[in-house]
C-alpha cells in the first residue's frame, strides 16, 4: 500500500473516476490552471482539458445550479467548494433543488451530483471562514453526508460518492489535508456510504469521533490508556448520513460509556443526534450520562489562543472521558 | 413512636424496613428502632399502606411523636401532613383510626436533617452499616446498566451506596458488590489501613451518634466528669522492638538513629487504623471517625507540657517520624512550634520511661478518645514455658474516654499495638 496525504488521496479518486466514467467532470473556483485553492485538483485540467475541469466565476448559487441542472441531464458533477463557508450562498440549489427532485419529479430526476470542499476551522481564519456546518446539511431528507479523517477513506468514500446516484456532502479538513496514511491501490476501492470504522477497539468506554477530532481521539485514548488505564474504543461514522448506528451501539452494549468529539458548534449538532439514537436504542446499557465535546457557542475568534480555546482537544476530550469513567 | 424499652423516651429510626408505598400485614416488621438499649423492631398492630415517612433513617422521635403516616393506598393524607406540619395537637391524631401520625413538638417548618449514614450498634462490638443511596426525595439515582446490573444479580440496591456523583450507583459499585459477595462493608475493614499521599490534618467522617452511644455517654459523664475514663494496662514484652532497633540502628548515622518512642508512635499508628472508634472523638450529635493517625506526641519543656503532632502517622516510615520528632521537639524546646502543629490531634502518647516511671496514667487531651502513658523498660523476670527467664517488659496504660470506646474496644486496640510490638515485622504489612 502506498503511504499518501489525504490530499493527493483525494486527487487519485477524483482522477480515477474521471478516467472511469467520462460523464463525471469537475466544477469550481480556481479548480482547473490554478490547480484549486488546496491543490486538491493538481494537474487535473492538464490531463483532462476545459470541458473536464472547469473554472468558474465566483458565483457560487450559479455554479452549483448549473451543477444540479447538469446532473438531472445525466452528467456526474463534481462541485468544489473552496470552504463549505461558502456553499451557504448556493445552500438553496443544494437544500430546495438537488435534495428534492428525486421526491418533487416523483422518480423522473436523479442528481448524481458531489459537493466537496474543506469544512471546519483551518488556521486562524476567523468567523466566517471555520465553521463546521454537517448539523445544517444532514437536517435534510435527500442528501447523503461524508466526512473522511483518513487518508484510505477520502479516496474510498469520495470513489463511492461520484458513483452514488443522490446528491453528496462531502465534507473534508483544510488541518487535515497534509496527513497521511495507507491507501490501497487498487482502482476499484471503494468504501461504502453508510458504514462506521472502528479506529481503536477498547473496552470501557466509547468515543464517536468524526474529522478532525478522529486524531484527537485517538491520542486521548493512548493518554487514558496510560495514564488511567482505561481502554477507550474510537468510532468514525465516516458517513453522517446515513448514520451507522448500529455499530456504535454495540460498542456502547460493551463500554456503556460515551464521549462525542465533534468540531461543530454544540446546539442541535450531530452529536446531539447521536446522543439521542444512543439514549432511544441503549438506554439500560448506559452507565453515566453522554458528554459531548463540541465547539463553544460562540463566533469563531481570531486571536490563535483564543481559537485554541474555543475548539475541542485532546485535553478537552481526556476530562470527558474522565467525567463518564467517574474517575 | 412506640415504646420499645421500659425505660425509653424516645427512638432513633435506624432503618426502615418497608418503602413508602408498600403494603403491609400485622406483625409486619415496618423499621428497626435504636432505642436505649438496643434496635428493636417495629412491627405493625394491623395491616395497612405506608403512605409516608416523616422521619427517616438517623432522625430521632420522642415517644408518641408521629414517625409516619400509614392507611389505604390512594388515600387523601394531605390534611394529616398539614396537620403534622402545623404543630397541632398532637393527641388529636389518635382519635383517627387510619393514622400513626402525630406532630412533631419541635416541627415548626424544620427539615429533617439528612442522614443516609447510620450507625447500629451491639454491645461489646461495632458494626455499622451503610443505608441506601438516596436524593432526599427518597427516589434512588442508579445509572441505567447499574440498575439491570442488580436486578439481574438480585442485590438490592437499597445495601448498596453509590460512589458516583451525588450518590449515583453506578456499574463499579454493582461489580465491587458482586466481587465482595455482598453489598455491606465491614466498618473494620472499610476503615483498615490503607496509604494515602496527602498528609495535612485528618480528614474524617461525621455519623450520627446512636441512642445507645448516647445513654452511654450521658449516664457515665454524670458519674465521673465530662470525660468519663477509664484506664487499661497492658505489659509488652519490648526484646524484639530493642532488637529490631539495634539493627537499623547500626546502619543508620547519629542524627539519624531510631528511637523505641518512634517505634511506639509507629506500632500505635498502625493499631489506631485498625481500631477506629479509638481514633474518633465524641461530639454529642456525632461520632467523628478520623482517616488518618495524627498522633500528639506530649513534650515537656520548661514551662510546661505542649504535645506537637505528627499528622499521617499511618503513612509514614519510621525514617521520617524519628526525623519529625526530633524536629517538632526541638522546635517545641525552642517555643517556635506553630499552632497547627500542636493542635488537631487524633489520639495522644505521654512517654515517661525514660525518667524511669515504671506506669502511670495520663489525662485524656479532648476531644481525642483515649491516650497512652508510656513507662520504663526494665528487664522483668517472667515465666515463659514454666521457665523464669528475664524479659524487657514495658508496662502501657491507655486512658480512654468510654463514651466513645467500650473496655473491649480499648483491650482489641490494645492487643494489636501489643502485637506490633512484640513482632515488629507486622508494621512491615
Amino acid at each position: 500500500m502506498a503511504v499518501l496525504t489525504i490530499r493527493d488521496a483525494l486527487n487519485q479518486a477524483l482522477r480515477e473516476e474521471l478516467i472511469r466514467d467520462e460523464n463525471v467532470f469537475i466544477m469550481g473556483e480556481e479548480v482547473a490552471e490554478y490547480d484549486g485553492a488546496y491543490k486538491v485538483t493538481r494537474g487535473l485540467w492538464k490531463e483532462f482539458g476545459d470541458k473536464r475541469v472547469v473554472d468558474t466565476p465566483i458565483t457560487e448559487l450559479g455554479f452549483t445550479g448549473l451543477g444540479v441542472g447538469a446532473a438531472m441531464a445525466g452528467l456526474r458533477p463534481v462541485i468544489e467548494f473552496m470552504t463549505f463557508n461558502f456553499s451557504i450562498l448556493a445552500s438553496d440549489q443544494i437544500i430546495n433543488h438537488a435534495a428534492k427532485m428525486l421526491y418533487m419529479s416523483g422518480g423522473e430526476f436523479k442528481v448524481p451530483i458531489v459537493f466537496r470542499g474543506p469544512n471546519g476551522s483551518a488556521y486562524q481564519v476567523s468567523s466566517q471562514h471555520s465553521q463546521a456546518l454537517e448539523a445544517m446539511y444532514a437536517n435534510f431528507p435527500g442528501l447523503k453526508v461524508v466526512m473522511p479523517s483518513t487518508a484510505a477513506d477520502a479516496k474510498g468514500l469520495l470513489k463511492s460518492s461520484i458513483r452514488d446516484d443522490n446528491p453528496v456532502i462531502f465534507m473534508e479538513q483544510e488541518r487535515m489535508y497534509g496527513m497521511k496514511s495507507e491507501v490501497p491501490e487498487d482502482e476499484d476501492f471503494t468504501i461504502p456510504l453508510g458504514v462506521a470504522d472502528v479506529k481503536r477497539e477498547g473496552t470501557d468506554c466509547t468515543i464517536v469521533a468524526r474529522s478532525m477530532t478522529v486524531p484527537m481521539a485517538l491520542e486521548a485514548a493512548e493518554k487514558v490508556q496510560k495514564e488511567f488505564d482505561v481502554s477507550v474504543e474510537v468510532i468514525d461514522p465516516r458517513t453522517i448520513k446515513p448514520l451507522d448506528i448500529d455499530t456504535i451501539i454495540a460498542s456502547i452494549m460493551k463500554t456503556n460509556r460515551l464521549v462525542i468529539a465533534e468540531e461543530s458548534h454544540s446546539f442541535a449538532s450531530v452529536g446531539a443526534e447521536i446522543a439521542y439514537q444512543v439514549m432511544d436504542h441503549a438506554f439500560d446499557h448506559l452507565d453515566a450520562p453522554i458528554k459531548r465535546v463540541s465547539t463553544v457557542e460562540a463566533p469563531m475568534p481570531y486571536a490563535k489562543n483564543l481559537e485554541a480555546a474555543a475548539l475541542p482537544s485532546v485535553d478537552k476530550i481526556i476530562a470527558a472521558v474522565k467525567e463518564v469513567c467517574y474517575l | 413512636m412506640p415504646k420499645l424499652s421500659p425505660t425509653m423516651e424516645e427512638g432513633q429510626i435506624a432503618r426502615w424496613v418497608i418503602n413508602e408505598g408498600d403494603a403491609f400485614a400485622a406483625n409486619d416488621t415496618l423499621a428497626e428502632v435504636d432505642t436505649d438499649k438496643a434496635t428493636m423492631e417495629m412491627t405493625a398492630l394491623s395491616g395497612g399502606t405506608l403512605l409516608k415517612i416523616l422521619k427517616p433513617a438517623g432522625d430521632t422521635a420522642a415517644l408518641g411523636e408521629a414517625i409516619a403516616i400509614i392507611g389505604q393506598k390512594g388515600e387523601d393524607i394531605s390534611a394529616l401532613i398539614d396537620e403534622v406540619s402545623k404543630n397541632g395537637s398532637s393527641r388529636s391524631a389518635e382519635e383517627k383510626p387510619k393514622a400513626v401520625a402525630e406532630p412533631e413538638p419541635s416541627a415548626g417548618g424544620k427539615a429533617a436533617e439528612p442522614a443516609e449514614e447510620v450507625r447500629k450498634e451491639v454491645p461489646a462490638q461495632a458494626s455499622q452499616s451503610k443505608a441506601a443511596t438516596d436524593s432526599g426525595n427518597g427516589r434512588m439515582i442508579v445509572s441505567p446498566i447499574a440498575a439491570r446490573m442488580a436486578a439481574d444479580n438480585g442485590i438490592d440496591l437499597r445495601t448498596i451506596a453509590g460512589s458516583g456523583p451525588n450518590g449515583r450507583i453506578i456499574k463499579r459499585d454493582i461489580e465491587e458488590a458482586l466481587a465482595g459477595g455482598g453489598a455491606k462493608k465491614d466498618a473494620t475493614a472499610a476503615k483498615a489501613f490503607t496509604a494515602s499521599t496527602i498528609v495535612g490534618a485528618s480528614a474524617f467522617s461525621d455519623e450520627p451518634t446512636s441512642k445507645m452511644r448516647q445513654v452511654i455517654a450521658t449516664r457515665l459523664a454524670e458519674s465521673i466528669g465530662p470525660i468519663p475514663t477509664f484506664y487499661l494496662t497492658v505489659e509488652i514484652e519490648m526484646d524484639n522492638v530493642l532488637a529490631t532497633r539495634k539493627q537499623m540502628n547500626a546502619t543508620l548515622g547519629d542524627d539519624a538513629k531510631i528511637s523505641v518512642n518512634d517505634i511506639i508512635v509507629k506500632a500505635a499508628a498502625m493499631a489506631l487504623l485498625r481500631h477506629p472508634f479509638v481514633n474518633a472523638s465524641y461530639q454529642d450529635k456525632v461520632i467523628r471517625f478520623y482517616e488518618q493517625a495524627d498522633i500528639g506526641i506530649a513534650v515537656a519543656i520548661d514551662e510546661g507540657l505542649i504535645t506537637p503532632v505528627v499528622r499521617g502517622a499511618n503513612l509514614k516510615g519510621l525514617a521520617e517520624i524519628s526525623a519529625e520528632i526530633r524536629d517538632l521537639a526541638a522546635k517545641a524546646k525552642a517555643k517556635k512550634l506553630q499552632p497547627e502543629e500542636y493542635t488537631g490531634a487524633t489520639f495522644s502518647i505521654s512517654n515517661l520511661g525514660m525518667m524511669g516511671i515504671k506506669e502511670f496514667t495520663a489525662v485524656i487531651n479532648p476531644p481525642e478518645a483515649a491516650i497512652i502513658a508510656v513507662g520504663a523498660t526494665t528487664p522483668t523476670p517472667v515465666v515463659r514455658d514454666g521457665e523464669v527467664t528475664v524479659r524487657n517488659i514495658m508496662h502501657v496504660t491507655m486512658s480512654c474516654d468510654h463514651r466513645v470506646v467500650d473496655g473491649a474496644t480499648g483491650a482489641k486496640f490494645l492487643q494489636t499495638f501489643k502485637q506490633a510490638l512484640e513482632t515488629p515485622a507486622m508494621m512491615l504489612l
